[in-house]
Order: structure tokens, then C-alpha cells, then sequence
């Protein structure tokens, strides 16, 4: 028998070159959207509100969306592999409570914080085993799993609210970890940074430089794109996607102890809600829902975007609810009118 | 197949029959006709709700915006019934209907025409919509001395032993039995959550089935919306807060396939029935409400894995992430 000749052609294994960068793919690309958002943001609230671009209040802003900023980079990867968690919320409220007691036996700060994240992670081992060891939808099982830790969380804790926290703790939660420094010259200082949100920056670069610079980042976009032929390519797809949910638990109990730190009381509607918003933060951070696309740095744009757009229009008395009528449309404008854009284009060369 | 899902109906149907005889055993009062209509009028809107929603996950899509249409379109029709009290009750509940109908249309347009995912924009109409009641209504509540006397009463008037609401669910069940099991558009529904390719090669319009799906949800919504608002007698920004996540667990519990293409009316009944009987017992055997939440946690769960376990296929396993996908 002789050796037949491949039949395929020869350009089906040819990969091209990548094509030259063009200005409109730099301009559509969804960063450059959201600074131009974030820039927008800031020039309306200057504009509107003389207290905006305050250092003090700038750096008083970041304490009411950092917890879930931190957060969001968990989910952002979960969403990225095709998966969601809706549970962070009542992971949220579990892990608090766990800290208030904890408080009332007399923990230091360092063991508030790991009994915390303690917490959190176990939480994020149930999730993950129950996604990816029985293979089930991960968006039914957070619903359900939220349900579960929310529903101990009324249980243990009832009508009652923990309120006793050494005040070191406190301390970290509700003053500036780096104080301000003026140098002489009006506009070079050291800003006051909150502890969250320097979490934050340090947990953004962290999960920026695993994303996007190493090997298991790589892996993440594969699962996401295609979690089949991701397998078939030897990715332990079930080990990472359990990894994943055990990360976002972690992250949840870390953004608990922050939040107890910094409310100073532990009522079991704690964080009710939260999970929305987390997952409206990935999205207008340009990460697919169907998968494999999507940026740390889009994220921590969108998480700056939202901040300053509720911060700017608490400044200006605007209500809480009617606030999130501009966030629920800007989140669907900003995905549908690229689509619609899109559209247009195709029906043009058609 | 046919089989196994009538099956899986049995075992949930014998799991309840089996909880509400060991409830009664312990406490005869649970089984008593006053109670029992209670419990039914108590549920009657989630035996609506999770129908609805179950029409939408059929399609693949899930519709997290259900209960903050709910919220807007019972203010609707708690303002006319505050400003215009002449208005027929009829007017008055057609205007709930209207208003549901009206935002369903606008998450099934942009999900249908635009390929918006349906989390993605039923996550930010959710949003929108409660935020517009306190727009609409100025930021007040409407309360029941506000709301016209026809407008309280109805879902109170008692017919045959049962209140209005639950004839009204019994009606609506039957109606999405009929329609899903015997018109070819409730047919398509299942095609097309089935596999929408084939669906394609059958001539089956996706976008027309999913812009039905979420207009259907949107006008049950509506409806429950007159419903809650006139049985509870306040209307506000917050009612029914976090009630989506309820009616998909109902939906769950009932044997709904979040994957699509899988469901059917007599599994989600049960499914709502199951959850409306948990929340009713738990104060008769005199179990202290907070326990609510962390059962219902565990029997979504639990129904999870079950239904999981019955899906599986007894061929060889090589990938799991097949299997998954293909339920996915």
C-alpha cells in the first residue's frame, strides 16, 4: 500500500500573518470606548458639581464601590470561561457574619480578616465542586447557593445585628491607609488611598499580569472560546473552572471583612443585591457573556466609569434608584448600539 | 423520553404528597380547606410567574426583569385606579396587562432583532424599570386608601370556594398547557431551545419565537403586577424585590432546563407549588421564617442534581464538557 497524498489543500494550514493595525480598530476597541466614558464622566460632574474633582471627595467615593470592584475581577474571569456566580452576595453575607462573631470572641484584626476569607473560600470550594465535579449549570447553582448562604445567614443570625469590632479594625476600614502628603508643589502629592481600594489596584494588576502574560491566562481565553477543543488541547478545564469559583469565594470573604470594617455592623440583608451590580460592572467592562473575550483593564475602566457616574450624581441629589435607571440604560446602550452600528456597516457593503 | 419526564413529575408530585401528609400528621389544621385556599391564593402568582419565565428559558433566554416589570406595571395600574376611580376594573387590569406587555416587547426586540444576551439586557431593563417607578410616581408609594374599592376587592371575591386569583391561575395554566402542547407557535418554542439549527432548517423564525417568549413573560408579569398590588393594597418601588431569583427556582425545582427546550406546564406547577408550600408550613409547624430562604437553597439544589442524574446518558464518558454542552 503506498502512501496516499494529503488531499487538503495547502492554504487550510497556512496561518496569515496578522493583519495590519488600522485607526478604526484601535478607536472601536472597547477600552478606548470606556476612557472616552470615563472622560466624558468626569468633564459632565466638574461641570455640574464644583465638589467633584476633590481629592477628599474623590478618594471618599472609591470606599463605596471597591468591595465590589474587587469582586468584579473574580467574576470577570468566571464570565470570560463561560460561567457566572450569583452566589458572591450571600458569600458576602456569610463570611460578615462569621467575622461579627468572631469579633465578639475577641479576635485581633488579622484573624477578622481570615476568618473572613476563610469563609469565603470554603463557600467558593461548594460552589466550585458542585459546577465542576457534577458538571451542572453554574447559573443554577449559584441561585441556589445563594439562597443556601443567604438563608443560614437569617438562620444563625436572625433579627439581630453584630456590632462589637475592636477599633483597629475599624480603623482599617473607615480611615485613609495612606494619608495625604502635600510635597510643596500644588499639584504633585500623595492622594489619601482607602485600604479597599488600594486592594483593589494591587488585585487589578495581579489578575491583569495572570490574564494577559501568562500561560494559564491563555488557558482561560481557550476555555472560553471553545471549553472542548480546550480540553482536547490537554487544558484541565474542570481543575481551572473549580479554581475559578474557589478564587471568586475567596475574593467574597476578602470584600466581607472590608465591608464589616467599614459599616461597623453585621445585619443579615447585608450586601443584598450586590451581585447585580458586580456582574453589570464585568459587562460594561467588555467581557462576553458567551465567553473567551474580554479585559482586566475594560473591567477596572467600567468599575471607575460606575463610581464616578453614582458618585457624581449623589453629588448633584439625583436618588439612588434613578441613578441605577442611567446605569441599567447605559449598560444596554453600550452594548446595543455597536451592534447596531455593526448593522448598518454590513447592510451598506451588502 | 416522553416517559422520563412524566416520571420526574411523579417523583416530585409523590415528594410533596408524601411532605404535605407528614406536615398534616403533625399539624391537621395545615390540610384544612381554609388553609389550602390560602396557600393556593398565596402562590397563585408564582404558579404564574414561573410559567412565564419557564416560556422564556425554553428559548435558551432567561428573563431576570420579570419582577421589576411586576413592580412598574402594578404601579400603573395602582395610579389609575388613584387618579381616574370611575375606570372599569376591567380598564384597570388591561392597563397592568398593557404595561407588561409593553416592556416585554422592548427586552424581546432588542434580545431578538439586536442578539443583545438575554441576561445581559434583561439585568439592565431590571434596573431601568424600577428605577422608572419612582420616576412615574414621583417617589410616593400608592397605598390602599388611595386605590378604588373595585380595585382591592376583586382579588379578594371568593368563586366556588377559591379566590379570584387562584381561578385566574388555574385559567392561565391551562391556557399555556394548550398553547405549548397544541399550536405550532408552542411547538416552535421548544424547537427552537431544542436546537436551534434544526429549528432554522424547519423554517422556524427564532427571533419571532424569542420576541413571543419575552412579550408573553412581560404580559403575565403585567398581570401578576394587579395582582400583587391590589391583593398587598400598597404599591412601590421595592415590591417583589429579588422575586425573579424565586420564580427561576420555581422553574428548577419543577424540572426546567436552564440549557433550553426542556419543560413542561404540570413540572413547573409543582415546581411553584413545592416552593408556596414551604414558605405556608414553615409557620404551621411553627419553624421560625428565616429557615425559608435556606430551604428553598437547598431544595433548588438538590433538585439540581437530581434532574442532573436523570439526564445522564448511560454511553461512555469521555468528556464531560460534551455532555454539558450539549445541555447547554
Amino acid at each position: 500500500m503506498t502512501m496516499s497524498e494529503p488531499v487538503a489543500s495547502e492554504d487550510r494550514y497556512t496561518v496569515l500573518d496578522a493583519p495590519p493595525r488600522r485607526w478604526r480598530d484601535v478607536l472601536m476597541r472597547w477600552e478606548v470606548i470606556l476612557v472616552i466614558l470615563l472622560a466624558l464622566t468626569i468633564i459632565v460632574n466638574t461641570i455640574a458639581s464644583p465638589y467633584f474633582l476633590d481629592v477628599f471627595n474623590l478618594a471618599d467615593a472609591t470606599f463605596n464601590f471597591s468591595e465590589k470592584a474587587i469582586i468584579a475581577l473574580a467574576m470577570a474571569l468566571l464570565i470570560l470561561v463561560r460561567e457566572i456566580d450569583l452566589s458572591v452576595a450571600a458569600i458576602v453575607a456569610l463570611a460578615a457574619m462569621g467575622v461579627g462573631y468572631a469579633a465578639e470572641a475577641g479576635f485581633g484584626p488579622v484573624s477578622l480578616f481570615a476568618t473572613g476569607i476563610g469563609i469565603g473560600l470554603l463557600c467558593g470550594v461548594f460552589n466550585g465542586m458542585l459546577v465542576s465535579y457534577f458538571s451542572l449549570p453554574s447559573i443554577v447553582v449559584t441561585i441556589g447557593t445563594m439562597s443556601l448562604f443567604r438563608g443560614l445567614t437569617q438562620v444563625i443570625l436572625g433579627d439581630q445585628a453584630k456590632t462589637k469590632y475592636p477599633p483597629e479594625f475599624l480603623d482599617l476600614g473607615q480611615s485613609y491607609f495612606i494619608k495625604m502628603k502635600e510635597t510643596g508643589i500644588s499639584w504633585l502629592f500623595i492622594p489619601p488611598v482607602p485600604l479597599s481600594f488600594l486592594i483593589f489596584l494591587a488585585l487589578a494588576v495581579l489578575f491583569g499580569l495572570i490574564l494577559h502574560r501568562t500561560a494559564v491566562g491563555r488557558q482561560l481565553f481557550a476555555m472560553g472560546s471553545n471549553p472542548v477543543a480546550a480540553r482536547f488541547s490537554g487544558i484541565p478545564v474542570a481543575k481551572l473552572r473549580f479554581i475559578l469559583f474557589v478564587v471568586s469565594g475567596l475574593l467574597s470573604g476578602l470584600a466581607a471583612v472590608l465591608l464589616v470594617a467599614r459599616l461597623g455592623s453585621v445585619r443579615s440583608n447585608i450586601g443584598v443585591g450586590w451581585e447585580l451590580d458586580i456582574v453589570t460592572m464585568v459587562i460594561l467592562g467588555g467581557v462576553s457573556i458567551a465567553g473567551g473575550v474580554g479585559s482586566i483593564l475594560g473591567v477596572v475602566l467600567a468599575v471607575l466609569v460606575l463610581g464616578l457616574l453614582t458618585f457624581g450624581m449623589s453629588l448633584n441629589n439625583i436618588p439612588g434608584q434613578v441613578v441605577s435607571v442611567y446605569i441599567g440604560a447605559l449598560l444596554i446602550a453600550v452594548i446595543a448600539i455597536p451592534r447596531i452600528v455593526e448593522r448598518i456597516r454590513l447592510r451598506g457593503t451588502r | 423520553m416522553k416517559a422520563l419526564f412524566n416520571t420526574r413529575e411523579l417523583v416530585l408530585a409523590l415528594i410533596l404528597i408524601v411532605g404535605i401528609a407528614a406536615i398534616s400528621l403533625y399539624q391537621p389544621a395545615f390540610l384544612s380547606w381554609g388553609n389550602v385556599g390560602d396557600m393556593l391564593t398565596e402562590t397563585s402568582v408564582l404558579f404564574m410567574m414561573a410559567l412565564a419565565q419557564m416560556v422564556v428559558i425554553l428559548t435558551r433566554g432567561i428573563d431576570l426583569s420579570v419582577a421589576a416589570n411586576l413592580a412598574l406595571s402594578g404601579m400603573m395600574a395602582a395610579l389609575v385606579s388613584q387618579y381616574y376611580p370611575e375606570t372599569p376594573l376591567v380598564l384597570m387590569i388591561l392597563t397592568g396587562v398593557l404595561c407588561g406587555l409593553v416592556l416585554g416587547l422592548i427586552n424581546g426586540a432588542l434580545i431578538a432583532f439586536l442578539g443583545i444576551p438575554p441576561i445581559v439586557m434583561t439585568l439592565g431593563t431590571l434596573a431601568v424599570f424600577r428605577g422608572m417607578i419612582i420616576i412615574i410616581a414621583g417617589g410616593d408609594q400608592v397605598n390602599a386608601s388611595e386605590m378604588s374599592a373595585a380595585f382591592q376587592v376583586f382579588p379578594k371575591r371568593v368563586f366556588l370556594g377559591l379566590t379570584s386569583p387562584v381561578w385566574i391561575a388555574i385559567a392561565v395554566s391551562i391556557l399555556f398547557w394548550i398553547f405549548l402542547n397544541f399550536t405550532r407557535a408552542g411547538r416552535g418554542l421548544y424547537a427552537v431551545g431544542g436546537n436551534p439549527v434544526a429549528a432554522r432548517y424547519c423554517g422556524i423564525d427564532q427571533r419571532k419565537q424569542e420576541l413571543l417568549a419575552y412579550s408573553i413573560s412581560g404580559a403575565v408579569a403585567g398581570l401578576c403586577g394587579y395582582l400583587w398590588v391590589s391583593r398587598y393594597g400598597v404599591a412601590y418601588s421595592e415590591i417583589a424585590s429579588g422575586y425573579e431569583l424565586t420564580v427561576i427556582a420555581a422553574c428548577v425545582i419543577g424540572g426546567v432546563s436552564i440549557g433550553g427546550g426542556i419543560g413542561t406546564v404540570p413540572g413547573t406547577l409543582l415546581g411553584a407549588l413545592f416552593l408556596g408550600i414551604v414558605m405556608t408550613a414553615l409557620p404551621v409547624m411553627q419553624i421560625s421564617p428565616f429557615w425559608q430562604m435556606a430551604i428553598s437553597g437547598a431544595v433548588i439544589l438538590a433538585a439540581v442534581v437530581i434532574n442532573a442524574r436523570a439526564e445522564r446518558r448511560p454511553d461512555k464518558l469521555i468528556l464531560p464538557e460534551a455532555r454539558r454542552l450539549r445541555r447547554v
